[in-house]
């Protein structure tokens, strides 16, 4: 299965995936009115240290801790994808508590969202690898456990 | 072809059924089921009085579960008997069922002290199953006066459900502190005060000496009246029918790395059993989600044939009160790091080269980057621990375990 990697190398730490990928869950059409002035919730996060930078989003773990973890039954893996459902979580946080990757956080709403790679959005293939200006994302194959 | 059963239909239960079908998908599973409902979220009992689950949602699984795993399930119907020689289970209507495989998963009971004049109180209500929760929230009006017995994760998340529904929410405990079993003093005053601060009043190091219809008569000589009284004092692993066998049982049943009981084809998981914390090295029943569905499905693949070994249990809560989460796991030994400001407190727990445990109120952003900490026993000397404990990222790692992590190929 197709995921996302990022070569740390590469990442600039500019954190246009962090907007692009807030932008690209927003369902709105105009990216200065879904983000302008506003908080932004993205579902990736730059991680960063003294010589470093690189982007974080979920792994959709072969062994997924969190969906094992959900006291909601929100969380489940579909064809390799680990998905929320967000009208089941009740957002009492136990899959940041267990995310080894810290992949999750909660939305705008309150309740928990994740990277789900934008095949359930508009955009269809995941936007923070199509922003990245320095191809420092990528999605492709290495053929990881499903 | 194999015959699994299992008594009990909890998260335990639904974690071994989906692990027996990940190794065997033709063997027979009949589920041992004494709630009349298919497997749901027990936690989420409390959102349900709040508002923030209904029937509908608070189904674990959707509602073809048992059916797409080829399970057969028995609802309403009570294991008496186990007889292990005969590989029989007894029904209470006598019927008998026969297996290759068992797993127990029966889950817990609350447990209710001795309380004087407690049979004169009529509006009283245990807070464990749905129909428990279902009851109460009967019983409940904008007067009601609520007193819950029990400050702890029960017995406050009932409070949390309750408090803007009801007149009033009153809580007492033996323990000298809320969430005693969870948080140290200073963070079970923070937490207490949130709690305060959203009507919830205390009776602390106190408890009811005996009720007289509706009022409590504590042990400090105040007289609580109430409307409604909520007994949550704490839970016992149902551990009867392995017991009563002759299996090794300690406050659960005992269980290897592998959920294997002490007996020959007996596998047990969930809040009735009694495996390792890691977090301390010794046996111990660790009574929360996570583990009964870990315990679940590792049995479940062990009795259909496969090798899956548990060996991370710590214990670990997430909590949240009125909007304040509450974040522990591990153990609360050994040299702490702390960080207080006046809305959150950080406490971490090192020792042996080790994160040994942690207390997070209100700063839990990717805690679970301690977690696995703890879970992997990661030694603190393989990362830069000066840049964890400002706040959990996996830039403290090295160059080698990040590629490990993220790069997808090592």
């Amino acid at each position: 299965m197709k995921r996302v990697y990022v070569n740390e190398a590469w990442c600039l730490g500019c954190h246009l995936c962090e907007y692009n990928c807030a932008f690209a869950n927003s369902g709105l059409s105009d990216m200065v009115l879904a983000l302008k002035g506003k908080p932004i919730y993205p579902r990736i996060h730059v991680e960063e240290n003294e010589q470093i930078s690189y982007a974080v989003s979920c792994r959709h773990c072969k062994d997924p801790v969190c969906v094992k973890s959900c006291i909601a039954g929100a969380l489940s893996k579909q064809d390799g994808v680990i998905r929320i459902d967000k009208n089941k979580c009740v957002a009492c946080y136990t899959c940041v508590l267990v995310c080894p990757y810290g992949a999750l956080a909660p939305s705008e709403a309150g309740v928990m969202q994740k990277c789900e790679l934008c095949l359930q959005n508009a955009c269809g293939e995941p936007a923070c690898v199509k922003g990245c200006p320095n191809r420092a994302i990528v999605y492709e194959e290495r053929g990881e456990a499903e | 072809m194999k015959q699994y059963v299992i008594i009990g239909n909890g998260v335990a239960a639904a974690g071994c059924i989906e692990g027996i079908r990940s190794v065997d998908p033709e063997g027979g599973i009949t589920v041992i089921s004494e709630e009349k409902r298919a497997v749901y979220c027990r936690p989420l009992i409390s959102y349900y009085l709040e508002g923030k689950t209904d029937l509908d949602r608070i189904g674990y699984r959707g509602a073809d579960f048992y059916e797409s795993m080829r399970a057969r399930v028995l609802l309403g119907r009570k294991a008496v008997r186990i007889d292990p020689d005969a590989r029989e289970i007894e029904l209470d209507d006598g019927e008998k069922i026969g297996y290759t495989e068992l797993c127990i998963a029966a889950g817990s009971s609350p447990f209710v002290p001795p309380f004087e004049g407690l049979d004169s109180v009529k509006n009283k209500y245990s807070f464990m199953t749905l129909d428990d929760a279902l009851a109460l929230d009967r019983g409940i009006g904008p007067d009601s006066r609520v007193l819950i017995v029990g400050a702890g994760l029960i017995g406050l998340k009932c409070a949390e459900g309750l408090a803007g529904r009801v007149k009033s929410v009153t809580v007492c405990d033996l323990a000298d502190r809320v969430l005693s079993s969870i948080l140290d003093t200073e963070c079970a005053a923070m937490m207490q005060r949130h709690l305060e601060r959203h009507g919830i009043s205390f009776f602390l190091n106190d408890s009811a000496a005996r009720f007289e219809e509706n009022t409590a008569y504590m042990k400090s000589g105040a007289a609580v009246p109430f409307d409604v009284l909520v007994l949550a004092v704490g839970v016992r692993a149902n551990t009867s029918l392995f017991k009563d066998m002759g299996g090794e049982v300690n406050r659960g049943i005992i269980v290897d790395e592998r959920m294997r009981t002490s007996a020959q084809g007996i596998y047990a998981a969930g809040d009735c059993a009694e495996g390792t914390d890691i977090s301390i090295g010794q046996k111990r029943v660790l009574a929360i989600l996570p583990n009964a569905y870990m315990q679940g499905h590792a049995a479940g693949v062990n009795m259909a044939g496969g090798c899956e070994v548990f060996d991370k249990a710590i214990p670990m809560n997430s909590i949240g009160f009125f909007g304040l989460h509450a974040m522990t796991a591990g153990s609360y030994d050994g040299e702490l790091y702390e960080e207080k400001t006046e809305n959150s407190l950080k406490r971490l727990f090192t020792g042996d080269d080790l994160l040994k445990g942690f207390i997070l109120i209100g700063c839990d952003e990717r805690a679970g980057i301690y977690t696995s900490m703890i879970r992997e026993k990661t030694p603190l000397s393989s990362v830069d621990f000066t840049l964890l404990k400002k706040a959990a990222t996996t830039a403290a790692f090295s160059a080698e375990e990040r590629r490990k992590k993220f790069g997808g190929v090592v």
